[in-house]
């Protein structure tokens, strides 16, 4: 992934008074016996860029399906815009403005493009402004208007990946939550999917972002969390722990 | 030759009705990956309620051609609710649990109502009211009557709705959507068991339509009609690929097609030693060489599916 290079985002604004869109305190999540997520405290702010990084089985991705609704948590709270999120269905937090893009995608492979990102709308009842986020996304994603009727089956890792962005776009999310998006791309492709994610960013939405390539995820983020074994083990502003010695040696392979 | 055409004519008409039923079957497979065993019951229940309907209707002195499509929509109606009904008491509670025990709960569904139908409608055969004159028509040597041209009519345009709604309305994309990955269409904001209902509710209301059509073609109806009917649209739905829509309406159209030559020539193959009597084998014939050579079915999908 050396290809990927992103300059480093403008430092971040520490002392920023920012609303929080979203606040997790002592959120456990377990399946099957195994307690994956032990009791994590964080929060992102309204239009933060914030990063949850660690290695493979550290909870991440269970975090954000607790998030999104797919797994409940077995303890902890989940605050939303003023609003406990924990018995809310899955369904239901999309029109709150949720959305994510799951690991692996998550495309209809059976579906046309054109009809994925018409399903990331199916939430919303304003047609004329379906009509034109859909250009916008063929905009965004150029690749996409080609391939707009063909099953989004035939499209390639990197195509995919546009399309699940493109679609959970479509929802007009106020928090974007993505897992993995550069897994399994090509350099180029990932360098595009992240530049597309600071230009969403850029507009003012929230997201969170879940990568194990760390060094991608501290550059492009402000702040960020690092996950080991369930527990949140360290957090700050993503410039400082880049800089940091234990998540060097950790992380990043230096 | 003539023998040919009628059977033709016999096979569109009976394969209408095994499409409609397999449309059913294919539906919720598509979705749920279950075998909803109880389909078939449907189909009774809905061919009971539009007769014991259209009787009382009938008796009252409500005009026939005013009397059929209320009884219709009673029927249909009595048969979303019970789809609804099956859905949420049978299958959702075992919506994890190993594959066998809904399959297990789809044989005790039909079974209670076929004893409930049983105590509702007794044991006899019920006859379907003559309601107009059913005219037949003679076309290159074979006979169409009126009903059995209704059916064909009728039987098309459903098919021809359901493909509308499956890809041309949200609530089809959804449904598509459910049916390939649940959680990624609650992503999507889709109330995936509120797709399951009207899922069940669709292919509900098409089997009432069909129950209807079988008892007026054959102007009878019983409690047990809903039995081979149900096993014989599930051999029309694996003939043409399970889950597959298209593969349902053409695999009902074929068996019926195939039933009904195979029993108009089946005495002269074995030189009179079987005769029509043997119709139903043909039906078993076909989904055991199904299974055996083409266990995907005609319209199946063999691809795997890319992650």
């Amino acid at each position: 992934m050396k290809c990927a290079t992103i300059p480093a985002s403008s430092p971040p604004i520490l002392e920023r008074r920012v609303n929080k869109l979203l606040e997790i305190s002592g959120l456990e999540v377990g399946y099957g016996g195994i307690h994956a997520v032990k009791g994590i405290d964080f929060h992102i702010g309204q239009g933060e860029l914030v990063a949850l990084i660690g290695s493979n089985g550290a909870g991440k991705t269970t975090t954000l399906k607790a998030l999104a609704g797919l797994i409940a948590p077995v303890g902890g709270q989940i605050d939303y815009d003023g609003r406990v999120l924990n018995a809310v269905p899955a369904h239901q937090r999309v029109s709150m403005g949720i959305a994510l893009v799951p690991e692996g995608r998550g495309v209809f492979a059976r579906l046309t493009v054109a009809e994925n990102l018409l399903m990331g709308a199916y939430s919303r009842r304003d047609h004329a402004a379906i009509d034109d986020d859909l250009a916008r996304m063929y905009a965004l994603f150029p690749r996409l208007v080609e391939r707009r009727d063909q099953l989004a089956g035939t499209l390639s890792g990197g195509e995919q990946q546009m399309l699940a962005m493109a679609r959970a776009l479509m929802s007009r999310p106020r928090l974007l939550m993505l897992d993995e998006p550069s897994m399994g791309l090509a350099p180029l492709m990932v360098k595009k999917i992240f530049e597309t994610i600071r230009e969403v960013a850029a507009q003012g939405m929230s997201i969170l972002l879940v990568e194990q390539n760390a060094r991608l995820a501290l550059q492009v983020s402000s702040r960020s969390y690092v996950m080991e074994g369930g527990s949140i083990t360290l957090s700050g502003a993503s410039a400082d722990l880049l800089g940091s010695d234990a998540v060097q040696r950790a992380y990043l392979g230096g | 030759m003539e023998i040919f055409f009628q059977q033709i004519i016999n096979g569109l008409v009976q394969g209408s009705v095994y499409a409609l039923v397999a449309l059913g079957y294919t539906m919720v497979y598509g979705i749920l990956g279950l075998i909803n065993f109880a389909h078939g019951e449907v189909v009774m229940v809905g061919a009971m309620l539009a007769l014991s309907a259209l009787t009382a209707l009938i008796g009252w002195g409500v005009p026939p051609l005013l009397a059929l499509p209320v009884s219709l929509l009673l029927a249909m109606a009595g048969c979303m609710l019970l789809g609804f009904g099956i859905e949420r008491i049978a299958y959702r509670p075992l919506r994890h649990a190993p594959r066998l025990a809904p399959l297990i709960t789809a044989i005790g569904v039909s079974i209670v109502l076929q004893n409930l139908a049983m105590m509702i409608w007794g044991r006899e055969y019920h006859a379907f009211p003559q309601l107009i004159n059913n005219q037949s028509h003679h076309v290159g040597g074979a006979i169409i009557n009126d009903i059995q041209i209704v059916i064909i009519i009728t039987a098309l345009g459903l098919m021809a709705g359901l493909m509308a709604i499956v890809h041309r309305t949200s609530l089809g994309c959804a449904m598509r959507a459910v049916a390939e990955n649940q959680h990624a269409a609650q992503l999507m904001g889709v109330d995936v068991n509120r797709v399951i209902s009207v899922t069940f509710m669709l292919g509900s209301a098409l089997a009432a339509i069909a129950g209807l059509m079988v008892s007026a073609n054959y102007g009878l109806a019983h409690y047990y009609m809903g039995f081979l009917l149900g096993l014989k649209a599930f051999t029309a739905a694996v003939l043409g690929g399970i889950g597959n829509l298209r593969g349902a309406m053409l695999g009902g159209l074929l068996l019926g097609l195939i039933e009904s030559l195979g029993a108009g020539y089946i005495g002269d193959l074995t030189g009179g030693f079987l005769g029509s009597q043997y119709q139903d084998v043909f039906a078993f014939f076909v989904l055991i060489a199904v299974l055996v050579f083409r266990p995907s079915g005609l319209l199946g999908e063999r691809l795997a599916e890319r992650a």
